[in-house]
């Protein structure tokens, strides 16, 4: 089938702004978003610059918005968006060139999530693991799924108002070490979040739960931190 | 002129190996890893079933029996020296993952769960045995996350999105890098006591692959081109169980809970090749069963795939055939739950890429291009080897897939190469920084950049007659085509002579874009000059190979051949023509037998 492509284009070495390039290539309804962007790069226009790496949605490289929408490239079918696609970068990250973002800004969100296992404990006297049930285990699974995409943060309205705002992906990352059995930094985290730009900037506009490409139920996980910071229990 | 950088220790690539190295390596020397991508992009990320060690957290389990089952899994061509350092560490090197936070699935008493995988067993009973460590079906990525997240609690030197594209060597001993910033375009020299390799595989060379777009072989391949030789490079291993024509894999940890493998005529196929393990043999033997049901026409439909079916129906029916039982000697049963927890990525992709529900339907599969055994030759400290004699290369390392220490010998088995990662990218950091202290720097020869910025611009300026995204896929198709599963002397002649013409070819592509900021187009052709020098050398190896052995199965040498070709394959390149010379293997406890599972 002929799938037709426009692209956001933009290149700060000849640019004064960006625009859209419309592209039509042979494809089929399975073939995945990257698939049609790499016939674009190989048979039309080798300049056009997008990330990617693994090709199937684990390693977080290919967050775009795909006709509004922030999904992940690699893990979008023809089928399931149509022959006729808009892609174009993320929201609220400095365009570097064409879809290709500055992420340097959402990495440093998530390093002042103190993103590491907190415990000065001494480890086990026989050498072996921490003991952790499956419960125990389970409290914090949804969140340790997360591959930093970005997907959620760029899709986030108080995000796009204030680049301050550390973000729904960061605050995962503080959720899967509060809720994890083994960790004593959730004081540490909560008086990071308890900060202007922390969980008070989230408005629970539930855009991240949607543009996760992981399924993670990020709303709700941002709902426990704000119930623990009031609280102060970690349940 | 290039910006110039001073680190005792450089590593290059941050995947497992890179990640471990950089954090030992930055305990007592000055340390920076260098990394194409976003450190969590990195492909270690994708490994999925388990890391494996002798924990017995469920059953009886020794590293001896671990160490065995690597060897034979090996096909006999691993080194046994190298293969014993690894399955001790092995438990150690899982527990400091625990440690540092990596959130494994729990037994009931909490402890690390642990689940089967092919080709480990039990050495009394040779039944299965539960070896390979999880977090469901994505530890690589848990691995990943947890040695990037110990980098930043340990303030390790980053240059993210930084191309390593050449080697400084000086008198023989390791000076420096130079890497491309991607997001400006300008070169940096990088002066070094030590350089360590740790830049993953290349499996892009073929065409239904598991691997990653950016597994194309850089290090192998910067390496060659100054004069390091490459070590069983003909051994490439192809996972049984990749998705139907995307060749995404579907983790063997799947049949390590129970899924069969089904052809055609809806049997169970696999007790016909592996009477004692079944679907949980080793993966060069289920990828050969697979091909050959195919041939036989049991295929899906007579098509090119089989199906590989975890319905809880189909797995408690033959988990009862079986006789396999719980821990506590309950019968084994599973529920449409188990799968979606046991392997709740494998339903996603599952679902997204073939609509398909494994709880419900069976997945349509066909042996997929996944691990390259062979690599750059090193000892157990990671330190680079380039003869039969041990010498190496002062300051040179390298670790993880890239290298070839050599552990998995002709086969790897599955969870072992997590496990590698771990271990030798360890003590390649540990032995890199103990040499930077009793080392002085090279001195940086003047121009160390400049033969690379040649060669980029050689590939702006070609004639523009061809296309490098035709090229790559031409490679690909004859990559996977006559130098993939079965092999035979006719077909490689003939990959090997495409493959050199593609390479005269990639003269005439010319780089459209000449910007400097975030060129991907650039890198893309350069990633394509490693791959069709690799690709060669892959070829050349395995035409030289007359046998077969683990993952090179030749059809005009059906046997292995111990007399002749029990040695380690070493190539190099002199003067633009391949040089082929041997290495004897390693061979402590284990004589070479036949190998049955």
């Amino acid at each position: 089938m002929e799938v037709t492509i426009k692209i956001f284009r933009y290149n700060p070495e000849k640019d004064q702004r960006g625009h859209y390039e419309t592209y039509t290539v042979e494809a089929s309804e399975n073939d995945r978003v990257l698939d049609v962007l790499e016939l674009v790069k190989g048979h039309k226009d080798g300049t056009l610059s997008f990330r990617r790496s693994c090709a199937h949605g684990v390693c977080g490289s290919d967050a775009m918005r795909i006709n509004g929408r922030n999904m992940l490239a690699c893990k979008t079918l023809i089928r399931d968006v149509g022959a006729n696609i808009t892609v174009e970068p993320i929201m609220g990250l400095k365009v570097a060139k064409d879809l290709i973002v500055d992420m340097n800004p959402f990495f440093d969100n998530y390093k002042k999530m103190l993103p590491y296992l907190i415990n000065d404990n001494p480890l086990p006297a026989d050498g072996k693991e921490r003991l952790q049930s499956p419960e125990q285990r389970a409290r914090f699974d949804e969140s340790t799924k997360c591959i930093l995409c970005a997907a959620c943060t760029t899709s986030c309205p108080s995000f796009w108002a204030s680049d301050e705002y550390y973000g729904p992906a960061a605050l995962v990352t503080a959720h899967r070490f509060i809720f994890d059995s083994r960790d004593e930094g959730a004081e540490q985290r909560l008086h990071v979040l308890s900060e202007t730009n922390g969980t008070a900037r989230c408005h629970t506009a539930y855009n991240c739960t949607e543009a996760c490409p992981r399924d993670i139920q990020i709303t709700k996980a941002i709902g426990e931190l704000k119930m623990a910071m009031v609280t102060g229990k970690i349940d | 002129m290039s910006k110039v950088h001073q680190f005792e220790v450089i590593v290059v690539g941050a995947g497992g190996a890179g990640l471990m190295a950089g954090l030992y390596a930055s305990r007592t020397a000055k340390t920076a890893v260098i990394s194409k991508l976003y450190p969590t992009r990195s492909h270690t990320g994708a490994a999925q079933g388990g890391i494996s060690a002798a924990l017995g957290n469920y059953e009886e389990d020794k590293p001896e029996w671990h160490m065995y089952d690597t060897v034979k899994g090996s096909d006999y061509l691993g080194d046994q020296d190298a293969i014993e350092f690894m399955c001790n560490e092995a438990i150690d090197a899982v527990l400091e993952l625990e440690h540092m936070g990596l959130p494994f699935d729990r037994t009931p008493e909490g402890k690390i769960s642990q689940r089967p995988f092919g080709g480990h067993t039990n050495n009394e009973t040779g039944k299965p045995v539960r070896r390979a460590a999880h977090a469901a079906d994505r530890t690589g990525h848990m691995i990943l996350q947890t040695l990037y997240q110990q980098c930043i609690k340990n303030n390790v030197t980053f240059f993210d999105e930084y191309q390593v594209l050449d080697f400084i060597m000086v008198d023989g001993k390791a000076t420096g890098v130079v890497a491309l910033e991607l997001a400006t375009g300008e070169l940096h020299t990088f002066h070094a006591k030590a350089v360590i390799f740790a830049t993953g595989g290349y499996g892009r060379i073929f065409e239904v692959t598991s691997n990653a777009y950016v597994y194309t072989g850089d290090g192998c391949s910067i390496l060659l081109r100054h004069g390091i030789p490459l070590e069983d490079m003909e051994f490439f291993q192809f996972h049984p169980t990749g998705i139907y024509k995307l060749g995404i894999l579907i983790t063997e940890g799947a049949r390590g809970e129970g899924a069969v493998l089904i052809n055609g005529k809806g049997e169970r196929f696999m007790p016909k090749y592996a009477p004692a393990v079944k679907d949980l043999a080793s993966r060069d033997v289920v990828s050969r069963a697979i091909y050959n049901e195919i041939k036989a026409g049991n295929g899906i439909d007579g098509k090119n795939y089989v199906y590989l079916d975890i319905r809880p129906e189909t797995v408690n029916k033959f988990a009862a055939l079986d006789g396999r039982t719980n821990p506590d000697g309950s019968p084994y049963l599973i529920t449409g739950d188990t799968v979606l927890t046991k392997i709740p990525d494998i339903v996603d992709f599952c679902r997204v890429y073939l609509g398909v529900d494994p709880v419900t339907q069976m997945m349509p599969i066909q042996p997929t291009a996944h691990y390259a055994m062979g690599g750059i030759p090193t000892n157990k400290y990671g330190e680079v080897v380039i003869d039969d004699k041990g010498t190496t290369v002062p300051g040179l390392f390298a670790a993880g897939e890239c290298a070839c220490v050599s552990v998995h010998g002709a086969n790897r088995l599955g969870t072992n190469s997590l496990l590698d990662i771990v271990v030798f990218g360890k003590h390649a950091g540990l032995k890199a920084a103990e040499y930077a202290k009793s080392a002085d720097y090279q001195k940086m020869p003047d121009g160390a950049d400049s033969s690379i910025r040649s060669e980029l611009e050689a590939l702006k300026n070609g004639s523009g007659k061809e296309n490098a995204f035709d090229l790559s896929n031409e490679m690909k198709n004859v990559m996977f085509a006559d130098v993939g599963i079965y092999r035979n002397e006719k077909d490689m002649t003939s990959a090997l002579e495409k493959v050199r013409d593609l390479q005269k070819r990639f003269k005439e592509v010319k780089v459209s874009d000449t910007g400097k900021i975030f060129n991907t187009e650039l890198l893309n052709a350069w990633e394509l000059s490693n791959m069709l020098e690799i690709a060669e050398v892959v070829a050349a190896s395995a035409l030289n190979r007359k046998e077969s052995r683990g993952g090179h199965a030749r059809e005009d040498y059906q046997e292995r051949d111990d007399e002749n070709w029990l040695k380690h394959t070493l190539i190099t390149k002199k003067n633009g023509k391949l040089e082929i010379t041997y290495k004897p293997v390693v061979i402590t406890k284990h004589q070479p037998k036949a190998r049955v599972y």
